[in-house]
């Protein structure tokens, strides 16, 4: 398969997030502040990227039967590594993120990805899909993150940019928010831009 | 003892590890269409998430502590999650054909659950005592349970009803989620945990 269609295809119709309904475990609990939003995409990036090629790599070398095992190790190693690195550099953000960075290991969008693309695919055609299906996850986090920050605090990055008469939504910033502002999400984007597909709801491989 | 108890109320309700931390979305929303099948995951979840949580906080206090390997507790803890899930496995497959026959084909999927690998971290990150880490473990696992099953059983209900086209499957489960939460927040006055 072409890089480019690869690429193409995570970005839009093949969106893990609101095609595929995965990975969004850690997804609403890092989104009602988008400077933690953008840190943990940056680490989701480099894990399913590095991950993916690294299980490409040693697709011939991995016994059919323990390949899942192997997956999860090769998975975990690459979190540590983006532990470390969040510890060492923003201690802040490493904080309040707290469990959610490694919980990376489960989200299912990394494991998935290993299992459907990197297992059969080239270690080049895995960074491109690693890379892109990451990006696809992030830009849907980051657009969920922007309104949650806006409407449930009144500020974006921190700064605040909506005036004293602003009221915040308190919701927004709290679970049901999260769970709603996703909804509305998928509602928008399947109506609208994936109308013309094929339905494809709930053929999720869901974990 | 009193509170370990605390712990276990506030995991079922107040700090429901689905409806206020996010965790075990997947399967939540993947499974969660009949009642039957759900009542199956859930006790399965129950039943590794305990036994999970005990185990990986006497692997961490007493093996990655002392040894100042603090840091490889994702490996660790994820490899005895998945160790423990193979071993049931086998153990019901010879030992019960009904109970395999409902919880098997679950299994599996709980390696993956990120609930189970969440209770563990967040049992680290709250540096929880033996009885704590075993109650947040239990009252965790009942809650996802009992998270579930509602879900289901309102799913079963609504199947029949028109929605909007782009709101079908994930979208409706999302919003029933979210009044869900709504509800369970209603608690909130009752306890907190951090």
């Amino acid at each position: 398969m072409k890089t480019g269609k690869i690429v193409l295809r995570n970005l839009g119709r093949d969106n893990p997030v609101f095609a595929q309904i995965l990975g969004i475990c850690s997804t609403l609990a890092v989104t009602n502040v988008l400077k933690n939003t953008a840190v943990m995409c940056l680490g989701l990036i480099f894990t399913l990227a590095l991950s993916n090629v690294t299980v490409s790599a040693m697709r011939r070398l991995i016994p059919g039967r323990v390949r899942m095992m192997v997956e999860v190790l090769v998975i975990a190693s690459y979190v540590i590594v983006v532990d470390i690195a969040l510890r060492a550099f923003v201690p802040d953000i490493a904080r309040q993120l707290g469990p959610y960075v490694g919980l990376i290991i489960t989200n299912c969008i990394v494991m998935g990805r290993a299992e459907a693309f990197a297992l059969t695919n080239p270690p080049g055609a895995a960074l491109a899909d690693g890379v892109s299906s990451g990006v696809g996850y992030s830009y849907v986090l980051l657009v969920i993150a922007f309104f949650r920050e806006l409407l449930g605090s009144g500020t974006i990055w921190g700064v605040r940019v909506l005036g004293d008469g602003w009221v915040n939504w308190s919701i927004m910033v709290t679970a049901p928010g999260a769970f709603f502002m996703l909804a509305v999400f998928i509602w928008i984007v399947k109506g609208v831009w994936l109308d013309s597909a094929p339905a494809d709801a709930g053929k999720a491989g869901a974990r | 003892m009193g509170h370990a108890f605390a712990v276990f109320f506030a995991a079922v309700f107040t700090n429901n590890i689905l409806l206020t931390n996010y965790l075990g979305m997947c399967s939540f929303l993947g499974v969660s269409r009949e009642v039957k099948t759900s009542m199956g995951l859930g006790a399965a979840v129950v039943v590794v998430m305990t036994a999970t949580s005990v185990l990986n906080w006497l692997v961490y206090s007493f093996v990655l502590a002392p040894l100042g390997l603090e840091y490889l507790r994702f490996i660790v803890f994820i490899v005895v999650i998945a160790a423990f899930v193979q071993i049931v496995e086998m153990v019901i497959e010879r030992v019960s054909d009904t109970l395999y026959a409902a919880l098997g084909i679950f299994l599996p999927l709980i390696t993956v659950n990120c609930a189970i690998l969440g209770v563990s971290l967040f049992m680290v990150i709250r540096s929880y005592t033996f009885l704590e880490s075993l109650a947040y473990g239990a009252g965790s696992g009942v809650g996802w349970a009992v998270a579930i099953l509602a879900m289901a059983g309102i799913r079963q209900r609504i199947g029949g009803s028109r929605v909007p086209k782009g709101m079908e499957g994930a979208g409706l489960a999302l919003v029933i989620a979210g009044i869900m939460a709504l509800a369970f927040m209603g608690f909130n006055g009752m306890m907190r945990l951090n």
